[in-house]
């Protein structure tokens, strides 16, 4: 076995060593917790690379490397619990991403939170964050998965409530440790019935005994449930609520936009790179679950994945209409990652595992490369998230302009040089062949048109125009210390490194190349510039062309055609005079009343339950034991009083009466000789008298 | 008729003597003098009865009398000395005021 195989469990194990170092240092030590996290990260990716390097390498027959390490964890009752890590080309390119993103989130992150006081405590999160992230990543074993999954929970509620302090960052740490938790009790339940089915968890066991291998699905498939549902099917949607749950697709997308709350490289972690992809990459994984015929075995049913992508585009949409109306700049962001993530689901469902990982690989770049030109931008216009009171940052801020208008394009889908273009296209074009139905396909469209528009729209409102930030703030005072600055170096050297990114790696999956798809499936598709102008190929290109310039259209022609109004005015799509309009825009303003409906419903119900628990308590249980309480109570009452007036009464009239007979005893003692002489003599001449008596007698 | 009556006549006289004595007098001195006097009547009846008994000839009699007056001298010695140890520690003899035994 290769030394890289064996050794793949340093990758997470060094930023966790990370971790637990930067743990016990003292406060003051921000440069050793940041060239730790740092130095271990960096460590990291080598290894993925070689991790990567070593995967290129096919087989005799051109199938993908895969290569698993594993061992007993421990043993309970007859089975034996296995764990180990797994090296394939869908664990090696989101080693070689997360590791990469990661390291260059962290060498930002020393440049935004320089001014932070709990530096050291934030590196140490991040490490945890991303040792996490990296374990669910090379997991070989749905059981290590979920160790991780949920390390990747916990250290994501750290970070988003990182400033505890704010209300709502803590109420926004709490929403989204809640609302993924519900997604993964499902997903434990899923876990579970997979267990009891193929008794492994492990993904890939050397004998080919795994539970995404041949021999245990075919097994699976010829099994059903109630209703007639298979047993594939029934686990895989019951993972994919766990997957749901992590990567924000409807319904349970609510804490994600609240999760900006955190520190921006967070947001940009979390919400970009790595704990969102763990969902979509898990649909990945367990990919020959839902669908089988993947892993060669005939008879299996996709409806799982009939559901994975219904959900995935009705999500696209949702999130992305409501991004439309978004104020805040991260808020828009997180609803266009909500809305991307749908677009992964939509095209693992009708496409496959490399349509899917292709969109998420691309869109961890040009999210990660927003999310910190968002965080630059904030950081430079003094920490103001409002786009309505930036405008004309351009000016200020040139490399992260450049650097954001690149990401913006990528995120958009501006045709042939941008990297969105391709992954957000090949997902259409499965779409568009899906042979089930053609709704998601033109959900998709519409998804992309919304993308382009409300990009577009934040750029007008953040890059153009002038700036409406401090004048307003702070009248005609606020002079030059106010207006907003570019960031440091530190800050923009990643932006940039991200923005090449964004470009060039559309160029490893169009279809003229479909380099990453052959190596992700290991397929020789065909290739050559040739295959762009297949008609279905072309039709889809063009289209979403089309889109996007549409897109972009509409939004100069509503945002940038015209300087956009000062902070306080409403915005154009809201302007009374269009009253359609403007009831539409309140709505998604409220972001569609989600939150509200779930105040009103699920959290409506479970205080009512709760007070009805608590009622319960209060009144039922709380009387019974207060009744047991009391009975004992008056057990011990009675039991007082038999002490006291039976034992302690009987004692002690046993002891006045031995003290009486003493006393009278003693009246005897008189200590007189004469006395004791009198009685002696008394006694003698009675004994004297009884003798004679007695002698006579006889 | 053997005078053996008369003599023990006599003994329980000087016994009762010495048992009233003993049991009247107040001073220390006094009750012991009343005890060497009953001993003296117990000692007499030795006599009487060894002297007019069944073997005059046995001198298990006046054995017995001679052992008993040596005790008696010298129990006589101690009571003296236990008199005047009690006298020197509380100052009389009065066997009334003597009386720090009693319940």
């Amino acid at each position: 076995m290769p030394w890289i195989v064996q050794n793949l469990w340093l990758i997470p194990a060094l930023p966790l060593a990370a971790a637990a170092a930067i743990a016990v240092t003292k406060r003051p030590h921000r440069r050793f917790a940041a060239a730790m996290t740092i130095g271990t990260m960096a460590f990291s990716f080598l290894l993925a690379l070689c991790a990567f390097a070593h995967t290129l390498n096919r087989g005799a027959t051109g199938e993908i490397t895969r290569q698993v390490f594993n061992f007993d964890w421990f043993q309970m009752g007859g089975d034996t619990v296995q764990l180990g890590w797994v090296l394939d080309p869908l664990t090696a390119v989101m080693l070689v991403m997360v590791s990469f993103v990661s390291l260059l989130i962290f060498i930002y992150s020393t440049g935004y939170m320089a001014h932070d006081g709990n530096f050291t405590r934030f590196f140490c999160f991040l490490s945890l964050f991303a040792a996490a992230m990296l374990g669910v990543v090379i997991a070989n074993s749905l059981l290590l998965f979920f160790i991780c999954w949920e390390l990747v929970g916990l250290s994501s509620y750290l970070l988003i409530g990182f400033w505890y302090h704010k209300p709502s960052a803590a109420a926004a740490a709490k929403k989204a440790f809640i609302t993924t938790r519900i997604g993964d009790v499902v997903f434990f339940l899923g876990m579970l019935w997979l267990y009891s089915q193929a008794h492994t968890l492990l993904f890939y066991d050397n004998a080919g005994n795994g539970c995404l291998e041949n021999s245990t699905l075919s097994r699976m498939v010829g099994l059903t449930t109630t209703g007639g549902m298979m047993v594939t099917t029934g686990i895989g949607l019951l993972i994919f609520c766990g997957a749901a749950g992590k990567s924000g697709q409807v319904p349970l997308h609510v804490w994600l936009p609240d999760a900006m709350e955190g520190p921006t490289p967070v947001s940009a972690l979390i919400h970009a790179a790595t704990m969102v992809a763990a969902g979509v990459f898990l649909i990945a994984r367990v990919y020959p679950i839902l669908d089988p015929g993947v892993a060669g075995v005939t008879g299996g049913s996709t409806a799982a994945l009939t559901v994975v992508a219904w959900v995935g585009a009705v999500t696209a949409v949702f999130a992305a209409c409501i991004a439309v109306a978004q104020t805040d700049i991260k808020r828009i962001l997180a609803y266009s990652t909500v809305s991307q993530l749908g677009f992964m689901m939509l095209g693992l469902g009708v496409g496959g595992v490399a349509v899917g990982m292709f969109h998420l690989i691309t869109h961890a770049f040009f999210k990660a490369l927003l999310f910190l030109g968002a965080g630059s931008v904030i950081h430079g216009c003094h920490e103001e998230q409002d786009i309505r009171k930036m405008g004309g940052v351009r000016k200020y801020m040139p490399v992260t302009f450049a650097a954001y208008a690149v990401g913006m394009m990528a995120l958009s889908g501006v045709p042939i040089f941008f990297s969105g273009f391709w992954s957000k296209d090949e997902i259409l074009h499965a779409a568009h062949r899906w042979p089930v139905s053609s709704v998601p396909f033109y959900l998709g469209v519409f998804g992309a048109l919304l993308t382009a528009f409300y990009m577009t729209r934040q750029m007008f409102y953040v890059f153009a125009g002038t700036n409406r930030g401090g004048s307003e703030a702070h009248g005609e005072h606020a002079g030059h210390a106010h207006e907003p600055h570019e960031s440091p170096a530190v800050m923009t050297i990643p932006l940039v490194i991200l923005a090449v990114f964004a470009v060039v790696l559309g160029f490893f999956g169009t279809p003229a190349w479909p380099w990453f798809q052959n190596y992700l499936t290991g397929e020789h598709a065909a290739s050559g510039l040739g295959e762009l102008f297949r008609p279905d190929i072309l039709f889809t290109l063009s289209l979403s062309t089309a889109v996007v310039a549409a897109g972009l259209w509409l939004g100069w022609r509503l945002y940038g055609r015209d300087p956009i109004q000062p902070a306080g005015e409403p915005d154009v799509l809201e302007r009374p005079d269009h009253p359609v309009m403007h009831d539409v825009f309140t709505w998604l303003k409220h972001k569609l009343y989600v939150d509200e409906l779930y105040e009103a419903t699920i959290i409506r119900f479970n205080a009512w339950c709760a007070r009805a628990c608590s009622g319960l308590d209060q009144y039922c249980w709380n009387s019974l034991v207060m009744l047991a309480g009391y009975l004992v109570v008056g057990l011990s009452w009675v039991n007082r009083a038999f002490d006291e007036f039976v034992i302690n009464l009987g004692f002690d009239a046993g002891c006045g009466g031995v003290g009486l007979g003493g006393r009278l005893l003693s009246r005897l003692q008189t200590g007189r000789v004469q006395d004791y002489l009198r009685v002696i003599g008394v006694a003698l001449a009675a004994l004297a008298l009884f003798l004679m008596w007695g002698c006579s007698a006889s | 008729m053997t005078p053996l009556p008369a003599y023990l006549l006599l003994s329980s006289l000087l016994f009762s003597i010495g048992l009233a004595g003993a049991l009247t007098r107040r001073n220390a001195i006094l009750v012991l003098l009343g005890i060497e006097l009953m001993l003296n009547a117990a000692n007499l009846n030795f006599i009487a009865f060894w002297r007019y008994g069944m073997e005059p000839e046995a001198i298990t009699g006046i054995m017995f009398v001679i052992f008993s007056i040596a005790v008696a001298a010298a129990e006589a010695a101690v009571g003296l000395a236990l008199i005047i140890s009690i006298y020197r520690h509380y100052k009389t003899v009065n066997l009334d005021k003597v009386d720090e035994l009693k319940g």
